[in-house]
């Protein structure tokens, strides 16, 4: 099995007020494909861990791999464009920006990418809006729209440049039961059918539990990572 | 950059009445700043000019007041003598070969014209009441050459004077004060009692008080007749050069070939300059502290819109937009502001130049004016503009610089 995410020993501190270890070397390997939740109690440090594995967090000891490159060490700049191209983001609050149309904020990490011409992305952003079944909406000022919706456009972002992994902090935390069950499966598509790896950070145990693996962390450790028995029916 | 000027067009865009606030801070700038400008540097072109046209770009003559070696020091050199009061040495203003000196002059290749001339202090009866003035013998065409007379004739034609022996040309204020016209007889009385009536076969008006209320211009010979001396008595001579800004840089080779005082207009005019320096800085300083004001206007709007825009900051540095193009996109909105602020603050400007340019001005006696002098020259335009950009650049850097080193995580995480 391919390994798109690969940590060793990721170690952090925080300095304010005091020093204090949040997280204690921490090794994580995740599969390509792989829908991933990461769960614990406030103050566990999976936010921080994954605000690390996003390489936004560079303020680490330890050492971090993603689809087999080195990303220990390297520049802001550096790590900006690699972002850019291998990871995609959806957050709690789905901060899309406010005065863009629905289809504009998906193309904007497309255009920044730069590898398709500005037709092409825009066929593209269509493409993935579609796909989330938001293609009517496509044209509407983001801020006009459900918090649904907006985390819909925003899921449709966060895949523009078929990254790696598609990180999410609490991607259902601010939406209503039917409206996380739509992200849900969304996210359960693009890993069974698109192959796409997600790791989302979450409080919701109906969301973890029907993901490929829950990795559970206390006091800045890992401290049960299992398969659960939903993991890969297309391929067991 | 074209995502990055999208993205900033759409904020610019998105708050129209904020960034047209933040555009009227600099158009009012740039606005004042060309009206200003274009006043002052139009009084001060006019003033230039009017001076210019009748003030040589260098004048020699016979410096009498100057100090010379007392009889004690040639006397006694090596012992430390002190002379107060010294008195003048009974001295002619006369300058020796002045027809030859005036010859070389007008060799050099940078010269214009040199015009020999001669001139005293004069009174002119009018009844029982005696006005002061001066009388100025010229060769009226070498005169003309380098003044233009011609152009400035208000009455009678310059050859006249030429022909007559007795005629005089008079300044449009001096005749006024006197009450006479052309074809009039006016006295005249040297400071040496000598008196002589003449005729005043044109007037002349310069725009200039101290001119044209004091002056009258007459034959050399004429004036030399006046002062009841030899064919040779010249006491002036007037040089204009083809460049009058190498004027200073002349002077003293024209002081050596003659053995004579030779003054260059900026020196005999360096109150006027100081003038001229004291309104361009009066100019400057009210239009930098203006634009200021207008910068620190863009500084704080920009510091709004990125304290308002914090998330989207975050968003896309984590979608992968770099600091430096976070603050591109921060630097295009106040460059553009200081832009479009800018140009309409140049056509603002204009107008109000214009207007200024109409209104009634009365000059009075000093100077002969009705309306306001406006320098429209292009390159005030262009330095308005140049100075609009930098300003709304230097205020929009701060807060950019500010939200490209804006950490994501923290806004992310709430």
């Amino acid at each position: 099995m391919e390994q798109v995410l690969r940590t060793h020993k990721i170690t952090k501190y925080f300095y304010d007020p005091e020093k204090f270890q949040v997280l204690k070397e921490i090794d994580l390997a995740v599969n390509r494909g792989e829908f991933l939740s990461l769960v614990g109690k406030s103050g566990c440090g999976k936010s921080t861990l994954m605000y690390v594995l996003s390489t936004m967090d560079t303020d680490y000891e330890g050492e971090l791999e993603i689809s087999g490159e080195r990303l220990t060490g390297k520049t802001q700049n550096e790590l900006a464009k690699f972002r850019n191209e291998h990871i995609g983001f959806v957050f709690q609050f789905h901060y899309l920006l406010p005065e863009f149309t629905a289809i504009q904020n998906v193309m904007i990490p497309a255009l920044k990418l730069a590898k398709y011409n500005y037709k092409e992305v825009e066929d593209r952003a269509y493409e993935k809006l579609k796909m989330l079944g938001m293609q009517d909406f496509a044209l509407k000022r983001s801020n006009k729209l459900s918090g649904g919706q907006q985390q819909r456009v925003a899921i449709a972002r966060g895949i523009i440049n078929d990254p790696d992994i598609i990180m999410g902090d609490e991607p259902t935390g601010n939406l209503d039961s039917y409206n996380s069950q739509l992200v849900f499966d969304i996210f359960r598509e693009l890993t069974h059918t698109y192959r796409q790896t997600i790791i989302a950070v979450t409080h919701d145990v109906e969301f973890a539990r029907n993901s490929d693996r829950v990795v559970e962390m206390s006091d800045g450790k890992i401290v049960s990572s299992s398969s659960t028995q939903l993991a890969k029916p297309a391929l067991t | 950059m074209k995502l990055a000027l999208s993205i900033a067009k759409t904020h610019l865009l998105s708050k129209p009445k904020q960034t047209l606030v933040a555009m009227l801070g600099v158009t009012f700038g740039i606005g004042m700043f060309i009206a200003m400008v274009g006043l002052m540097t139009g009084l001060n072109n006019f003033t230039e000019e009017l001076t210019m046209t009748s003030s040589p770009d260098i004048h020699i003559y016979n410096d009498i007041t100057k100090e010379r070696p007392t009889l004690l020091e040639q006397v006694n050199p090596s012992g430390m003598n002190v002379v107060l009061h010294q008195k003048p040495k009974k001295e002619t203003p006369k300058l020796r070969n002045a027809l030859q000196i005036t010859e070389v002059i007008r060799k050099d290749p940078r010269v214009l014209g040199a015009a020999p001339t001669l001139g005293s202090q004069v009174f002119y009866n009018y009844g029982p009441i005696q006005l002061n003035g001066t009388i100025s013998g010229v060769d009226i065409l070498e005169e003309n050459k380098l003044f233009d007379l011609r152009s400035k004739m208000k009455s009678g034609r310059i050859e006249d004077l030429k022909a007559s022996t007795d005629g005089i040309i008079m300044g449009t204020g001096l005749a006024r004060k006197l009450h006479v016209k052309t074809g009039d007889r006016v006295v005249i009385t040297t400071p040496e009692g000598y008196t002589m009536t003449l005729k005043i076969v044109g007037t002349f008006q310069m725009g200039i008080g101290t001119v044209d209320n004091i002056r009258s211009y007459a034959n050399i010979s004429t004036v030399q007749i006046i002062l009841q001396q030899d064919q040779s008595y010249i006491t002036d001579i007037n040089v204009k050069l083809n460049d009058l800004h190498q004027a200073k840089v002349i002077a003293p080779e024209f002081q050596a070939i003659s053995g004579y005082r030779a003054e260059d207009w900026e020196t005999a005019n360096s109150t006027f300059l100081t003038g001229v320096i004291i309104r361009n800085i009066l100019t400057y300083s009210v239009s930098i502290t203006l634009l200021v004001v207008a910068g620190f206007g863009i500084y704080n709007i920009l510091n709004m819109t990125i304290y308002n825009k914090m998330k989207d900051i975050a968003i896309l540095k984590a979608m992968g937009f770099s600091g430096k193009d976070v603050k591109q996109i921060f630097m295009i909105q106040s460059l553009v502001i200081g832009f479009i602020g800018s140009l309409a603050g140049l056509v603002i400007g204009y107008f109000l130049s214009y207007a200024i340019s109409k209104a009634p001005f009365n000059g009075g006696d000093f100077i002969s004016l009705d309306h306001f002098p406006v320098n429209f020259d292009p390159k005030y335009y262009i330095i308005g503009i140049v100075f609009g950009v930098a300003t709304t650049a230097v205020a929009g850097y701060m807060p950019s610089r500010k939200a490209s080193k804006l950490d994501p995580i923290e806004i992310l995480r709430g």
